[in-house]
């Protein structure tokens, strides 16, 4: 009986304190940003183009470029991952092509960031010659971020009840008009949270922008798709190895604002979630 | 006159036989009770008549189903599941609006119609429509069970259905709302056909014209219901009426 108890104990103590220790580089990595970047916040910093070699003045157009790139990776992964997660979900049958498409999502999610870069510059930057643009880069982002907006989409999709399929279809409703007023609408909030989720890693990475658009220091705003763009991740790595004597604020001053972006947005996935919960019906 | 007609009607899910044979008419206006154990294919035999069997991706059917003599494999899908309703086991409401729920297989249709009557008059014949008539917009979730299930037959009337499936409507519901539930499908049959499969023996006897018995999918016995709950001609029915098994 005591040997049960101590056992007991000992199990808890080790698995709170694996626990635990999750906290702690999250809580670590937060507080040296916040109290290194911190003091390079200001409205100058926020608003004006890099000066002096990217020693002083701003970081405005690598958050202008960031935002373009996500934009225009959303704009072009979330019609089709979605129409893709639908087909899947809804339409698909079990058959050896459908079960390798979803085999390949899997991979799809597996492939290393800097692969998608590389694919990114062979088919967009040259063979479609798009050039290094901001095109080139959000399509590469789309496609790295599709993989979790279909593996989310599906899972909204699926946690729609089956039962109301079938209530819909007795009652003569066709396949498109269940998935429409039906389904769909009880799977938009899992949707968006899984896109948000995709947005925001798109954000942060910096391997498929590496090729496909980052530019090293363009003191200026992008004016279309086929210009160059300056982007957070890609400028935090120039003015911390590739810049000489860069002023370490600017550089965590630089790592908090991309870590405030991307916070932000999945803190807009977790309300976005939290409200639906709320308002859940069934 | 015959509004549904079952010739020698097979069924299978992969490789388990769910109906053997079935022959069976159904007359227009009359309540049919389907009543049998667990699993002796009751429910198939009613999913058949509007082909909601299908959705499960290993069905397979021999035999033919007519409605009004025209082979339903022939009908358009969506129409005949329009001219035949299912009303299912537990409460099933959308998550919609009363009023969106009562509305929206018409909808679907494309009925441009006078949307606020169909609603009045269909939660009307489902005797629901003075428990909801103040609180149309509310999520039908916030209803109890047994008005739920009442939301359910109005939403089946409002397609104007000829016939109405009703799939053990009662086996979530209490004895005050099954009373209510019955005494719609009494007053229903005026205007439609009604197929109804039940657990419930008494309910059999009590609301239906004629009873069918299923056992391990057959039909076993058809009869008028005084003469199969009182005079049953095979000894299988009269052990199952009597409780001897199922």
């Amino acid at each position: 009986m005591r040997n049960t108890q101590r056992a007991e104990k000992i199990a808890f103590f080790f698995l709170f304190l694996a626990t635990l220790f999750i906290i702690v580089p999250v809580g670590l990595i937060l507080a040296i940003i916040i109290q290194k970047g911190l003091p390079a916040i200001n409205w100058q910093f926020l608003s004006d183009i890099p000066r002096q070699g990217m020693r002083a003045g701003g970081i405005f157009p690598a958050i202008v470029g960031t935002v373009y790139l996500v934009i225009g990776a959303i704009i072009f992964a979330l019609p089709i991952g979605l129409m893709a997660a639908i087909y899947l979900s809804e339409y698909a049958k079990d058959n050896l092509l459908n079960r390798m498409i979803k085999l390949a999502i899997v991979n799809l999610a597996g492939v290393p960031s800097v692969v998608y870069g590389l694919f990114g510059l062979a088919l967009f930057v040259i063979f479609f010659k798009f050039g290094a643009s901001i095109l080139s880069g959000a399509l590469t982002l789309g496609i790295m971020i599709l993989p979790i907006i279909i593996t989310s989409s599906r899972e909204a999709l699926e946690s729609v009840p089956y039962s109301f399929r079938e209530v819909s279809f007795s009652l003569g409703a066709s396949k498109w008009q269940t998935i429409r007023h039906i389904v769909l609408p009880n799977a938009i909030p899992g949707i968006l949270t899984g896109t948000i989720l995709g947005l925001g890693r798109a954000a942060g990475e910096t391997a498929p922008i590496l090729f496909t658009v980052a530019a090293f220091y363009l003191p200026q705003l992008p004016h279309s798709l086929f210009d160059q763009a300056m982007a957070l991740p890609y400028h935090l790595y120039v003015i911390s190895t590739q810049v000489p004597n860069v002023d370490e604020k600017i550089r965590y001053g630089t790592a908090l604002v991309l870590l405030v972006m991307v916070l932000f947005m999945n803190l807009v996935a977790i309300v976005i979630r939290y409200q639906f919960r709320k308002k859940k019906k069934w | 006159m015959v509004k549904i007609n079952i010739k020698d009607l097979n069924i299978w899910f992969g490789s388990n036989q769910a109906l053997k044979d079935v022959n069976m008419e159904i007359q227009s206006h009359e309540i049919l009770s389907v009543i049998g154990p667990a699993n002796s294919g009751k429910t198939t035999f009613l999913r058949a008549l509007n082909r909601l069997n299908e959705l499960n991706i290993n069905f397979r059917m021999r035999g033919l189903v007519e409605l009004d003599s025209q082979d339903i494999l022939r009908i358009n899908l969506e129409l005949l599941r329009k001219r035949v309703g299912t009303v299912f086991a537990l409460p099933t409401p959308l998550p919609l609006s009363i009023f969106d729920n009562v509305v929206y297989g018409v909808r679907m249709h494309g009925l441009k119609k006078d949307l606020d009557g169909i609603a009045k008059q269909a939660l009307e014949e489902a005797y629901l429509w003075d428990e909801v008539k103040d609180r149309m917009g509310e999520s039908a979730f916030k209803l109890s069970g047994g008005q739920q299930q009442r939301l359910c037959i109005a939403r089946t009337l409002a397609v104007e259905p000829e016939v109405i499936l009703f799939d053990e409507p009662c086996s979530g519901l209490d004895p005050i709302s099954t009373a209510k539930v019955e005494e719609a499908m009494l007053k229903l049959k005026t205007k439609y056909t009604i197929v109804l499969v039940t657990n419930n023996v008494k309910q059999a006897a009590r609301v239906g014209d004629r009873t069918a018995f299923f056992l391990s999918g057959e039909l076993v016995e058809l009869d008028k219901t005084d003469k199969i709950f009182t005079a049953p001609s095979d000894q299988r029915t009269d052990d199952y009426i009597r409780g001897k098994f199922g």
